[in-house]
């Protein structure tokens, strides 16, 4: 009996913490990796949900409720986004700023639409995450046919005629993003010398380095996540090899500078043109700040899916997830990233990928800030 | 030919970080008689306690790159063997009369509490160190301009392999401790009567297998330029193969396999397709345990009685 007692215990002290949260709060979440190789996003997400939640809180919450924000991990691992995904549909949540892996994404999308939460990916790009034809999915961040697209127009101008490789990490972000820019490269009469995948986790490459170095490679595609990338980086440059290394928006934070050191120099990705400089981020900006954060890569985008999300709530006069998809499909947004519109599928109307380059010093800048 | 030897320095600096570790397995098998499930998460301490250690050092603005390693080496060292220590006497010592899984079952709950202790201790981020060893020499530079590289960060990592390998090779064969070793391996009982102090033999195991998986965690992180929580489990598998290919038990044959893995590892990317490296490391070792059973340097067991 002993032990029975102490799980009706426990049971209960969950049931009770479960709950504790402000009954006339309304709880919105934001799931993403917090933990992991990739939490170095995760924390990006999280620090723009919370700043943004604090801002629309200040500015009254959203039908007259103060937000609260419930913080999910899901590590990257689609089984654990799922249990993520039921987890937070169970709790009744309406709203979800996630997640960032789009291998995360989409396996958690179906959870969210059976129990009817609407779902706000900041940073997934997988076209596949809003062709689903699912009510209850849209993005703030642009998609991979369109990424690669612009990565293959870049190569195809300014490395015309040298010998580019492909790598992909066999996620469904990164064999994805590897295939779209493969697709648009051929359109544009470039055939890469070399396609290959490895495995997201691997740390050792040195045996693909050197095969790069057989082909001669003057441009290495990555289609995978910054700590591989990066390690692929360093035995590169360990090897000898001036390869060009190009990937895509994985790229956007400071800890990939971390793990190359200076040789990440020259290293080019694709990202929408840098949020922080626009306009209309400037005061939320300086609010990050002014909390020593460096806004970069998805927090601002994050920030955003909130404001389309709050706004659109309150234009609909209610938190049911099917009317506000409806009213956010039909309206214009004001965000700190510009205005957003979306089409029927949940993508956003306006995309403009740029490139982007890594200094030695750690920094990274458009290469061309108009746009090419 | 020059692609052939470039892909070999990889192949044998990889199977040198995995023969470091398999030495730890196998030494405790051949006493003990049980595969450390928590060895590779003691490596993965080995990494952390060096990278502490090293940014400790530099903080402390000490420049000077060899004292910096030499320091490094000895306190990941001194404190992972104090680990090693402490998992031996708390989770092993107290089931070694127990039945022969207690031990076994014991260490798998080792290293996940190891693992999330890392966790809760170092948080869940990878944690990168600039090259600290950067630099290179060109061996050979082909017709065809395929220049053959060897990075001072390789020569480091298969110097000290050869070094401490030889140092324990010594150990175990010239020593007292060694010939206790070597003793409580063939029969615990009889080496007590003997006036052998078998707990204490079987406690320096543990400290000496520690010690060279944090000579391999901090390789691992002068190679890689980074370490994470959750590297043990992978290291180890990949360790614990080379200790069952290389015969498990047997010293030289550790190195032999973890140099074999390595290698396949390495050539199987290079001619084939990297996607199923894995798939053919994997594959030799069944093939070997079919026709070797008792791995490449393995003496057939002899039924005690």
């Amino acid at each position: 009996m002993k032990p029975l007692k102490l799980f009706g215990l426990a049971l209960g002290a969950t049931l009770a913490l479960s709950t504790a949260a402000l009954a006339d709060d309304l709880t919105i979440a934001v799931a993403g990796p917090m933990t992991g190789t990739e939490s170095a996003f995760g924390r990006q997400m999280k620090n723009g949900a919370e700043m943004a939640v604090a801002d629309i809180n200040a500015a009254g919450g959203v039908l007259g409720k103060k937000l609260a924000l419930d913080t999910e991990d899901d590590a990257c691992d689609p089984k654990q986004a799922r249990s993520v995904a039921e987890k937070i549909a169970g709790q009744g949540i309406p709203f979800v700023a996630g997640h960032y892996c789009s291998s995360s994404s989409i396996p958690a999308s179906e959870a969210y639409a059976d129990g009817n939460v609407l779902q706000i990916t900041p940073a997934s790009t997988n076209p596949t995450f809003t062709e689903r034809k699912l009510w209850n999915v849209a993005r703030v961040c642009g998609r991979d046919d369109q990424q690669g697209a612009v990565a293959a127009a870049y190569i195809a101008k300014n490395f015309k005629g040298k010998n580019i490789a492909i790598l992909n990490d066999k996620t469904t972000y990164g064999k994805g993003l590897a295939d779209e820019t493969k697709k648009a490269l051929n359109k544009a009469g470039v055939t890469e010398k070399l396609y290959e995948s490895y495995n997201k986790g691997d740390k050792d490459f040195n045996a693909i380095v050197s095969r790069l170095k057989r082909e001669n490679i003057d441009l290495v595609y990555v289609g995978g996540y910054h700590q591989e990338a990066g390690l692929i980086l360093r035995q590169m440059r360990d090897q000898g090899l001036k390869t060009i290394l190009m990937a895509g928006d994985a790229m956007a934070d400071k800890e990939y500078a971390s793990i190359t050191g200076p040789a990440g120099e020259g290293t080019l990705f694709t990202f929408g043109p840098d949020p922080r400089k626009k306009p209309t981020a400037a005061s939320i900006v300086d609010k990050f700040k002014a909390k020593n954060i460096d806004p970069e890569g998805y927090t601002l985008y994050t920030y955003a899916a909130m404001q389309v999300w709050s706004q659109a709530a309150k234009k609909a006069g209610t938190t049911d997830a099917k009317k506000v998809m409806d009213t956010i499909k039909a309206g214009s947004w004001d965000t700190v990233i510009g205005k957003l519109q979306y089409d029927s599928k949940g993508d956003i109307k306006q995309l403009d990928y740029v490139v982007y380059k890594w200094d030695a010093s750690g920094n990274y800048a458009e290469i061309n800030p108009k746009g090419s | 030919m020059d692609y052939f030897a470039q892909q070999l320095i990889n192949g044998l600096v990889l199977g040198s970080i995995y023969g470091l570790i398999a030495i730890g397995y196998t030494m405790v098998y051949g006493i003990v008689g049980m595969i450390n499930f928590a060895h590779g998460d003691i490596f993965m301490i080995g990494g952390f306690i060096a990278l502490i250690s090293f940014l400790i050092l530099v903080s402390i603005g000490l420049t000077a790159v060899p004292v910096i390693l030499l320091i490094v080496l000895l306190v990941s060292m001194a404190i992972t063997a104090l680990y090693g220590w402490t998992v031996e006497r708390i989770a092993y010592r107290p089931l070694r009369h127990s039945f022969r899984l207690a031990p076994m079952l014991s260490a798998i709950g080792m290293s996940f509490v190891l693992t999330n202790y890392s966790q809760v201790a170092q948080g869940a981020r990878v944690k990168p160190v600039p090259p600290i060893i950067t630099g290179g020499h060109t061996l050979h530079e082909g017709a065809e301009g395929f220049v053959v590289q060897l990075s001072n960060v390789q020569i480091v990592v298969v110097i000290t392999t050869i070094v401490l390998l030889l140092l324990f090779t010594w150990l175990v064969s010239r020593t007292r401790l060694g010939r206790d070793m070597r003793a409580c391996e063939q029969d615990q009982t009889m080496a007590a009567l003997l006036g052998v102090d078998v707990d204490r033999t079987i406690s320096m195991t543990f400290v000496i297998g520690a010690a060279l998986a944090a000579v391999a965690g901090m390789m691992y992180l002068l190679y890689y330029g980074l370490v994470d929580f959750f590297m043990g489990f992978v290291a180890g598998i990949k360790a614990f193969t080379a200790a069952v290919l290389g015969g498990i038990g047997s010293l030289p044959g550790a190195m032999l396999g973890g140099l074999a893995i390595g290698l396949i590892e390495t050539f199987w990317s290079a001619y084939f397709s990297v996607e199923y490296k894995d798939v053919a490391a994997f594959s030799i070792l069944i093939v070997v345990l079919i026709f070797l059973p008792t791995g490449l340097l393995g003496r057939p067991e002899i039924e005690k009685v």
